[in-house]
């Protein structure tokens, strides 16, 4: 049981290496402010990091961008986690992932590999990424399976690609992956700018729900699905990553500590960085990681509602960038005095036709 | 429930890793995208499930730790439980 009274140690750090990514998905999770590569952490910095969380309780890293393989280091950052007894997984889009980066980076000691696909055709999946991509995704597939690393995918679903559900889970199925994360678009950063291009109407959403139950029947014992709800519909929050500061933490490309990946769009907290703290001393005694802990900061309708310990009032990231306010209740939440930032943006696009011209994205790094 | 034999031997399933945590003084298994705080007795388990000791072997080994007999049902039924959440092999 993980104690209560004290102060949870993070279990996973997610290592945002670089923003730089040769792809320029429309629901990018990182900030719509991207950090330069002349502001990333260096080689050494970046070790430091991954000892001091090993040291902290960190088990678990998740090297992740933008697209890592960007990194000429990655091998060395990889190798050094390996040795402070992380268990290293890879989150990439393929894109560089050649026969000989794979074998470095699996003589590095890395555990396994999470590969990003946009839709099952090349067509689409090219047109929302940007960036002729689908091919080398397909290759970078095989190599991975080829190697013996284990392969995970995942797909963010959105409007453009939601009808496609069973062929990508099919097209997943064949490129030899174990496991698919099916995650509906979180509208953060790049997503949240895009919204009215991305977010499906209800209808939609039904029908993809119908799908993905048909070919997790289809499929069951060939791969492992995992449906990540699209929260706009819901009528309650999804749980805040387990609780602030509680299970894990990320490090971004500039060496600020953030509890979560969306958290530096919280312009009301400033963040620490690694370069002036230390780690541990940033998980246990900073402002911006003690902010949400508990629930006293919480204030109503959360502050005396009895599923404040199931969903912690949702999202700090989300009520930010919709109310203005980090303490404000998720305004997915039925409850929200701010359920309205939700239902307009709904019934925003509940009049769009399913075949109007491609949507005009606007994509980072253009 | 799956059904474990006891001849059956059981290895953690790749890319499955244990690993003993000194910050939380605590077994842990950790899977690609989560990590499991393990109680003594499921680490203890799960540490000698290497897919070379049999279910039997395991008992035996165990109850000469534990100096405790009559431990089978009981790991027996961790390790199909373990089998069905996808942590184990069952190779015989
Ligand atoms: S979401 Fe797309 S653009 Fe953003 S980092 Fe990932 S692969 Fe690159
Ligand atoms: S009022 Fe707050 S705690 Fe209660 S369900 Fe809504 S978001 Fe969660």
């Amino acid at each position: 049981m993980v104690g209560t009274m004290q102060l949870d140690l993070p279990y996973a750090l997610t290592a945002e290496v670089t923003h730089r990514c040769p792809l320029h998905c429309p629901y990018c999770s990182n900030p719509i402010e991207l950090r330069q590569r002349e502001n990333e952490l260096s080689t050494d910095e970046w070790l430091s990091v991954l000892t001091q969380a090993g040291d902290l309780g960190v088990a678990q890293v998740h090297f992740t961008g933008g697209e890592p393989l960007l990194r000429q280091d990655l091998e060395v950052l990889v190798h050094c986690a390996r040795e402070a007894e992380l268990y290293v997984n890879l989150i990439t889009s393929g894109i560089g992932l050649t026969e000989e980066r794979l074998r470095q980076l699996s003589e590095a000691g890395i555990n396994s590999v999470q590969l990003s696909v946009q839709a099952s055709s090349a067509k689409l999946a090219d047109s929302i990424a940007g960036f002729n991509s689908h091919e080398l995704k397909r290759q970078a597939a095989q190599r991975i399976r080829a190697s013996g690393l284990p392969l995970h995918m995942n797909v963010v679903l959105h409007r453009a690609n939601l009808h496609q559900i069973e062929e990508i889970i099919e097209l997943c199925v064949e490129w030899g992956a174990q496991r698919l994360e099916l995650a509906n678009a979180q509208y953060y950063g790049w997503a949240l700018r895009n919204v009215q291009q991305l977010l499906p109407r209800r209808e939609q959403l039904q029908e993809a729900e119908a799908a993905y139950v048909r070919a997790r029947e289809r499929f069951r014992n060939q791969i492992e699905l995992l449906w990540i709800l699209p929260d706009y519909y819901e009528e309650f929050p999804k749980p805040c990553i387990g609780g602030w500061g509680r299970l894990s933490l990320t490090v971004a490309p500039d060496g600020r500590v953030l509890p979560c990946t969306a958290a530096s769009e919280i312009r009301s907290l400033s963040f620490e960085n690694v370069k002036e703290r230390e780690l541990s001393w940033i998980w246990k005694h900073s402002p911006s990681f003690n902010a949400f802990r508990g629930s006293d900061w919480m204030p109503e309708p959360c502050k005396s509602c009895e599923r404040r310990e199931l969903d912690y009032g949702g999202c700090r990231c989300q009520a930010f960038l919709l109310t203005g306010d980090a303490r404000t209740a998720d305004p997915v939440c039925k409850w929200s005095p701010h359920r309205y930032a939700i239902t307009d943006r709904i019934r925003s696009i509940e009049n769009i036709d399913d075949h109007a011209p491609a949507p005009v994205y606007s994509y980072r790094g253009r | 429930m799956s059904a474990v034999k006891l001849s059956d031997r059981p290895s953690l399933r790749s890319p499955g890793l244990m690993k003993y945590d000194k910050a939380r003084q605590t077994e842990l298994l950790l899977l690609p995208e989560r990590v499991v705080e393990l109680n003594d007795t499921a680490g203890a388990i799960l540490r000698l499930c290497d897919g070379q000791r049999t279910v039997t072997q395991l008992i035996e080994e165990l109850e000469t730790v534990y100096v405790q007999t009559g431990l089978g049902d009981d790991i027996v039924a961790f390790i199909s439980s373990a089998a069905e959440r996808g942590w184990l092999e069952l190779c015989n």
